[in-house]
């Protein structure tokens, strides 16, 4: 369904050579495919415009134009440039307090139950004694999951179906001290964005829990709006960071450039199977690839 | 209140601002540049997608006369669907559910049997996603919140019986309907299109025909990805329709229009919020409305 963005760039290029010089003409339609290819992988329209913009500016300089491999040489600016936005290298957790909470949001159905479950995994892997607390009272057997998720990987789960979000959440740091605990991983119910109340109950359970990490779960299938959801829950919750679920399908995962680009925080994990060893820590140098659908390109580069 | 008020009301503010200048720019008018600047971005945020986007701006630009009517009927042409349900003469009416991970299958398979049962139908639940954990769990709370039949297996057993035993009992029970719920799966795995194979399979040996309906179910906020669901699933299971879950956000489910384009396939219900009552059938006008707004 689409055809590689290198491809059609060697294309772009190819046309002129043996032709003498590249022109700003050139440039503009690679621009314009770069563009395309983008906007199929769902970053979002006003991001791709000004990413392009950015990119532009830089091919028009000396180096793509007098260039013997301008395909190269331009691939080499655009994937530069997405590096630029997304950061170089892995964001870890940031955890201080002892037990450290740490907070999942998101919209129904992104992935937060299960992530929140992958990540009490991990961190038990790591040596940690994580807690992990059922705050979703709305969504039918959302509590029967996590317990269920807790047991399979021998974590406990703070739950009572006779309280509120808030309620259980004040109980399992209690709980979380008098037990030795040293994280508390907080799984909350689905909710948009422009859901005033449920929104309100997120800044209350923050208010209480004082979170090192509040992580907003994305699915990597989402389209245009994820900018709007992230920028949303950010002004709210002012977030740590993302979580992208869902990665193990063939999504482009356009929307870890958006979010990244509208909010400015990192992502920190990806999850890559329903399973409950899905969860990999994010490397953004790694993705630029699969956003502009490019096989691995960084071998050509290296050659530049 | 009717679909049509619903999402009317929720749009009034957007309709005053952006829709409105949409609306100015184009009524009475041909397409020009700065419009069809305006329109693309509008497109491509609600997730149409590049190509349908100038599919729709190409024929916006041959036709004469109002720029706004135009775009309406050439959207309708491409929702323009017979959506009606494949209800056999004969009982019992079986819907297979499926999509990717976390779309709503469950919840609208509840939705859908709280419908029937509102109609005065009897109906089954099939409990066929084995694999997520609490999965059985939830559908029987929406077994028991809307009045259905739960069938159900223990957790990793295999779905196929699952869907078998429900189709069975509503022979044997004369039930009027069964829904199947289905384990979320990626299209890209393969084992598990496979399994989702197996459950049609199965459920045709007992009913040639069924299922009657295999409805995809697609989250509003999708994106390009969409578009690659619906061909897989439609090539597995053969897909019969859409439902279009969470349009209570504010995503503009824009993909389903390249699925129905492309693929043919038409949006048979609209998910609007979490409870029962909450789905809806799709009504195209209403849709152009939700989609050119921001
Ligand atoms: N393939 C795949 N599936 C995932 C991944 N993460 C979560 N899922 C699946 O996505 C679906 C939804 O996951 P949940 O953890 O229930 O999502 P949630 O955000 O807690 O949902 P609500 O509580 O209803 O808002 C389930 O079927 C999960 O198995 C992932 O990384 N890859
Ligand atoms: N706002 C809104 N939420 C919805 C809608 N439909 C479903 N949901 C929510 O989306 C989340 C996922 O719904 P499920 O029905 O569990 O999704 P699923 O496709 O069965 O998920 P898996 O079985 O894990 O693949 C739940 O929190 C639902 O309450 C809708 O139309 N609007
Ligand atoms: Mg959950
Ligand atoms: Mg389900």
């Amino acid at each position: 369904m689409f055809e590689n963005l290198q491809e059609k760039l060697s294309r772009v290029f190819k046309n002129l050579s043996g032709r003498g010089k590249i022109t700003e003409k050139n440039v503009k339609d690679a621009i314009r495919e770069v563009k395309l290819s983008l906007l199929e992988a769902d970053v979002n329209y006003k991001v791709v415009k000004e990413f392009v913009d950015h990119v532009l500016q830089k091919a028009l300089g000396e180096e793509v134009l007098r260039s013997l491999t301008p395909d190269q040489q331009f691939i080499k600016i655009v994937r530069d440039e997405l590096v630029r936005i997304m950061g170089e290298k892995n964001e870890p957790l940031r955890l201080v307090h002892r037990p450290a909470p740490i907070m999942m949001v998101g919209l129904q159905g992104s992935g937060k139950t299960t992530t929140c479950a992958k990540l009490a995994k991990l961190l038990k892997k790591e040596g940690r004694n994580p807690l992990l607390v059922a705050a979703d009272l709305y969504r039918p057997a959302a509590v029967d999951q996590l317990v269920k998720l807790g047991n399979q990987i021998g974590v406990n789960v703070v739950h009572d179906y006779n309280k509120t979000p808030v309620e259980i959440v004040k109980e399992a740091v209690d709980v979380a001290e008098s037990t030795g605990k040293d994280i508390l991983i907080v799984d909350t119910a689905g909710r948009l964005h422009i859901d005033e109340e449920m929104m309100k109950e997120l800044e209350e359970i923050k208010k209480i829990l004082n979170p090192d990490e509040i992580l907003l779960v994305v699915d990597a299938m989402m389209g245009q709006d994820a900018v709007n959801t992230a920028k949303v829950f950010d002004e709210r919750l002012d977030l740590t960071g993302f979580v992208v679920t869902k990665m193990d399908g063939d999504a482009r995962g356009g929307v870890i450039l958006s979010i990244k680009y509208v909010t400015g925080k990192p992502v920190k994990f990806i999850g890559t199977s329903e399973k409950i060893d899905g969860l990999e820590p994010f490397h953004p140098d790694r993705i630029a690839n699969r956003i502009l659908g490019m096989g691995d390109v960084l071998s050509l580069i290296e050659k530049v | 209140m009717g679909l049509f008020d619903f999402l009317k009301k929720g749009l009034q503010k957007t309709k005053e601002t952006f829709f409105g200048r949409v609306v100015k720019l184009l009524k009475g008018k041909k397409l020009d540049d700065e419009t069809r600047e305006e329109l693309e971005e509008l497109l491509i945020q609600a997730d149409v997608g590049v190509e349908t986007t100038e599919y729709i701006l190409e024929r916006l630009e041959e036709k004469d006369g109002d720029a706004l009517e135009s775009l309406k009927e050439i959207i309708l042409e491409i929702l323009n669907f017979d959506t009606k349900l494949n209800v056999p003469p004969e009982p019992p009416f079986v819907i297979m559910v499926v999509g990717v991970n976390g779309t709503g299958k469950t919840t609208s398979c509840g939705k859908l049997a709280k419908m029937f049962v509102d109609e005065g139908k009897s109906v089954v639940l099939a409990a066929a996603d084995t694999f997520r954990a609490a999965a059985i769990e939830q559908l029987k709370i929406w077994g028991e919140r809307v009045g259905a039949t739960v069938i159900s297996h223990s957790e990793g057993a295999d779905p196929a019986a699952v869907a078998f035993d429900a189709v069975a009992h509503a022979l044997a029970r004369n039930k009027d309907v069964v829904i199947i719920d289905t384990a979320g799966r990626l299209h890209t795995k393969k084992n598990l299109m496979e399994e989702l194979r197996k459950v049609h399979r199965v459920v045709k040996k007992k009913i040639p025909d069924a299922p009657h309906e295999t409805l995809l179910v697609i989250d509003a906020t999708t994106g390009q990805n969409g578009l690659v669901q619906a061909k897989i699933f439609k090539e597995a299971v053969n897909v019969t329709g859409i439902i279009l879950t969470k349009l209570d956000g504010t995503a503009k489910g824009g993909i389903t229009l390249a699925i129905a384009r492309e693929l043919g396939i038409p949006i048979k219900f609209i998910g609007v919020g979490e409870k029962a009552e909450d789905l809806r059938p799709f009504d195209p006008e209403a849709f152009v409305e939700v989609l050119i707004s921001e």
